[in-house]
């Protein structure tokens, strides 16, 4: 087991580190260049964001439960990219799996042990089911899996819409369906930090207290266990090996005797599944229930980012989400504190993501550094 | 030995590493202006990237490179553009869904006075090249529907539109038909008398005997020689390059063909144009045999060996194999029915690039025993199983955990021959099974094929190269569009008479 954590790692740790690393860099230093044009001073807005994040041990808590859907939604798209798709539908997965948490979460009416499971499955096969159907219009009728996947993000969305106005499921006089059942939170302590005991103990024990006041909850373990069987999966199983030839050369694993189509939806499928468990530990652990959308929450949309970020592998996602998640999290608190608007950022995410996308440009730079290279063409 | 004239190309102290390995260690090669210089080494020599770092698409880790006797920084293909330096490829680097003509112009498009393209001028200057030089194409077609003889022609023409004065071609005659390769000489001895100069990669010895002046000689990355061809014999050069003597003619004893296992009936075949590219096909190979079809490419080959293997739709006629019916039978049931291939497009079909050698070793039995169990692959046994290929077939470099894509053009034909003879197929289908490999690999190749046969197995071997099919089959059927015009045996058949045939003469 050590062993395959160790290797879990090692695929994150090679020159693809370095370029991202320089791309990070490059993405704050733009972001430093920007706030600087805006009259902000970048230092202190850097040391905001830093401080917002790991100041208190509520911020950290805070950080982990921004990143655990980013990781999962990150995964999702992975998965699919290694076998040759482009996942733009995660977005609608995720919404479409929070539908099937937040129902089953309400409707049922289990013991914990079983609830929990019950509500993370109905939202696997939703999800999955969402994402196959992408995966099988492009295997039965070639119907490009963007495509697809934008228009079913918008069905998701106003699914949603309409479900939470749905009597029966909606909480009287909200814009939300009913919470889950109290067997269904995994928010860690979620009633006893309220209750008197909790309180009494609490006051004993202010850092703890500190990370608990947040919704903390067990979404960053599945996240975590979740990126290992991805990982797993795909190196380790028949599947993946499949999934993974047909994303390289899709001729040869067709000549090779692999059923191309059949593995496309299949690795929809999971892509689906993967988004709907983001959606799902968001209702368990946060939300507890699915709101109004006036527009896409963007953790699908993120995703993509997060894998891009990540290399493209499953370690790789759980470090970019965090990354995400603290990026994200620790950039709201500039506002307040300096005034210096918060999109910025987003503008550094966004400068990250474009040099990531753009390799042959650090290889430029790295080339200038070290005047020594081994392009891979032949 | 003395040359005269201008040093066009020299490439003095050249050394390249991936990392550890030393592809190319201290050679130099002089080329003067005008001259056939041929290069000539194993599978994996390091032809290519001796070519590669002329060309910019690598950088040398150590060496100078002096184009016409000035020293010059080639960092990229235009670097090398600019320098009067033209490349065609051993794999083509064309736009598949572009026609010839868009191929040939990209990036140097004429324009008209109003900045569009002009397609007028464009078209008699592709026309009027190919003309010049007889590489006759198609101008209009998509590079996606044409066949890999017509692509390479593409390559040459647009290093020639380029303006390129150094031509580099690498392995250009592999995939050529014989009459394609006589017509090829006929252009290299125009180019040179227009002053060109041409660099030649080749493993035939016949063709650097017969077009080229001078000839350096690498092996395992090292320069062996460089020679005068008209000084030395073909069997020298062979020895040269390999280190060892090697026999040019394929060992084979008589042998009585047992049952029929494939059946053809009747078939018909649409290429992607929906034209009947096999036009009812009939034949049988029997267990035991070596069939070899002979013919020119374009006359359905291609098509016909898809329909065999899965990959493309039957019109009409049938397919048997020991009797039971496989027409449009997926890839995979006709892997089950123990026929295996060795694809045109080694790239394409055979192999997953990105895939490390060990992985591709597995790509039809990845979930079979010993290479998985209840769905988890055991990369121990795979990697084991690997070492053993590697081994037996003798792919360089010995690393299971290279990829496929780093590995030179015949190491990576080994690698799908190797896994394709170990699934231990009643019927083996060969296509072009030699394209590119030096002359110990095909020695081998060719070997790998008669034991089949001699195992009693069935063996169908589709080969552009008359002579690799009048030296390997026991029997030779000639196709000419999409038809089996005759068969022949082996012993009593005249070269003259099937390449007359080929070409559509009558008997
Ligand atoms: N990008 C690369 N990374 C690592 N090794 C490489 C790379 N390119 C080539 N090699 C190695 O360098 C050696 C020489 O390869 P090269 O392609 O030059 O051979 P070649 O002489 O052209 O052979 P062939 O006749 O088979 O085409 C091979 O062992 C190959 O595996
Ligand atoms: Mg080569």
């Amino acid at each position: 087991m050590k062993n395959l954590l160790k290797k879990f790692l090692k695929q994150f740790s090679n020159n693809v580190l370095l370029f991202t690393l320089i791309s990070i860099l490059l993405g704050l230093f733009i972001g430093a260049i920007v706030l600087l044009a805006a009259g902000f001073n970048p230092i202190l807005a850097y040391s905001t964001i830093i401080t917002g994040i790991f100041g208190k041990w509520k911020y950290i808590s805070y950080t982990i439960i921004r990143a655990t859907p980013l990781i999962l939604t990150g995964l999702s798209i992975t998965f699919a990219f290694r076998t040759g798709l482009f996942n733009i539908g995660a977005e609608g997965q995720y919404i479409v799996g929070s539908i099937g948490a937040a129902a089953a979460g309400y409707f049922f009416h289990l013991p914990m042990f079983i609830h929990i499971p019950i509500i993370i499955l109905s939202a696997l096969i939703a999800a999955g089911l969402w994402g196959g159907l992408a995966g099988f219009l492009k295997a039965k009728f070639g119907v490009h899996e963007v495509i697809s996947t934008i228009m079913l993000n918008w069905i998701a969305l106003y699914l949603q819409n309409l479900l939470v106005y749905t009597e029966g499921f909606q909480k009287p006089g909200g814009e939300t369906s009913y919470d889950i059942q109290p067997t269904g939170i995994i928010t860690l302590l979620n009633e006893w930090k309220l209750s008197e005991a909790g309180r009494a103990w609490f006051a004993d024990h202010p850092i703890l207290f500190d990370l608990f006041k947040t919704p903390v909850n067990f979404g960053f373990i599945i996240a975590i266990i979740v990126a290992l069987v991805v990982w797993f999966t795909l190196r380790h199983t028949t599947l993946g090996y499949k999934l993974r030839a047909v994303g390289f050369n899709k001729n040869a694993a067709e000549y090779g005797g692999i059923n191309v189509n059949k593995n496309m939806i299949i690795s929809m499928s999971i892509a689906g599944g993967l988004a709907g468990l983001a959606g799902a530990v968001q209702v368990m652990g946060v939300s507890h229930n699915i709101s109004l959308l006036a527009a896409m929450e963007g953790y699908g949309f993120d995703g993509i980012a997060v894998s891009l970020i990540g290399n493209n592998t499953a370690g790789g996602c759980v470090f970019a989400g965090l990354l995400f998640g603290a990026l994200k999290y620790g950039g709201q608190k500039i506002q307040p504190a300096i005034g210096a608007p918060s999109e910025i950022v987003n503008i550094v995410i966004g400068t990250i993501v474009f040099f990531i996308a753009i390799p042959k440009l650090i290889s430029l730079l790295i080339k200038i550094f070290r005047k020594k290279d081994n392009r891979n063409v032949r | 030995m003395k040359r005269t004239g201008q040093k066009v190309v020299d490439m003095r102290n050249i050394t390249k590493k991936f990392g550890a390995f030393t592809a190319n260690d201290n050679i130099t090669l002089t080329v003067y202006k005008g001259e056939v210089h041929a290069l000539l080494g194993e599978n994996g020599a390091g032809k290519s990237t001796m070519m590669n770092i002329l060309y910019g698409l690598y950088s040398a880790t150590s060496g100078e490179i002096y184009i016409k006797e000035k020293k010059c920084n080639i960092e990229s293909p235009n670097d090398a553009i600019a320098n009067g330096i033209g490349m065609v490829h051993q794999h083509f680097m064309l736009v598949k869904p572009f026609t010839v003509m868009q191929n040939i112009i990209l990036g140097m498009e004429p324009r008209t006075k109003f900045g569009t393209i002009d397609l007028k001028k464009a078209e008699q200057d592709v026309i009027s090249i190919s003309e010049k030089y007889g590489l006759i194409v198609d101008p209009h077609a998509k590079i996606q529907d044409i066949t890999v003889g017509m692509e390479q022609r593409v390559e040459i023409l647009k290093a020639l539109y380029r303006g390129a004065e150094i031509l580099i071609l690498d392995e250009p005659t592999a995939v050529l038909t014989p009459q394609e390769i006589t017509e090829l000489m006929q252009i290299l001895k125009n180019l040179t008398s227009e002053g060109k100069t041409i660099i030649l990669i080749s493993h035939k010895l016949k063709e650097i005997k017969e077009a080229a002046d001078y000839c350096t000689i690498i092996r395992r990355g090292k320069q062996i020689d460089t020679v005068k061809v008209s000084d030395v014999t073909e069997s020298e050069l062979a020895s040269k390059m390999v280190g060892r003597e090697v026999s040019f003619k394929v060992d084979k004893k008589p042998k009585i063909p047992g049952e029929t296992m494939l059946k053809i009936e009747a078939l018909e075949v649409l290429d992607n144009r929906e034209i009947i590219t096999v036009n009812k096909l009939s034949l049988e190979v029997k267990a035991g045999e070596i069939l070899g079809i002979a013919g020119i490419d374009g006359n359905g080959q291609s098509e016909f060996v898809e329909a065999l293997t899965g990959l493309r739709k039957v019109k009409s006629g049938k397919i048997f194999m020991k009797g039971k019916d496989i027409t449009n039978k997926t890839p995979r049931e006709i892997f089950d029915h123990k026929i295996s291939s060795i694809p045109e497009d080694r790239q394409k079909y055979g192999l997953v690039l990105d895939f490390n050698v060990a992985e591709n070793f597995i790509l039809e039995n990845h979930a079979d025993e010993p290479f998985a169990k209840s769905g988890i692959l055991q990369h121990s046994r795979i990697f084991q199983h690997s070492e053993n290929l590697i081994e037996k077939f003798d792919v360089r470099p010995k690393n299971s955990f290279k990829s496929a894509r780093s590995l030179s053009g015949g190491n990576q034909q080994k690698v799908i021959i190797a896994r394709e003879v170990t699934n231990d197929p009643e019927l083996l289908i060969a296509v072009q099974p030699t394209r590119g490999l030096d002359v110990g690999a095909i020695e081998y190749v060719h070997s790998a094929l008669v034991h089949q046969r001699d195992i009693n197995k069935a063996v169908l071997l589709i080969s552009l190269e008359l002579d690799e099919v009048m030296n390997v089959a026991d029997r030779i059927a000639v196709i000419y569009e999409g038809k089996i015009v005759d068969i022949f045996d082996a012993q009593n058949a005249d070269m003259n008479q099937i390449g007359l045939m080929m070409a559509g003469g009558k008997s």
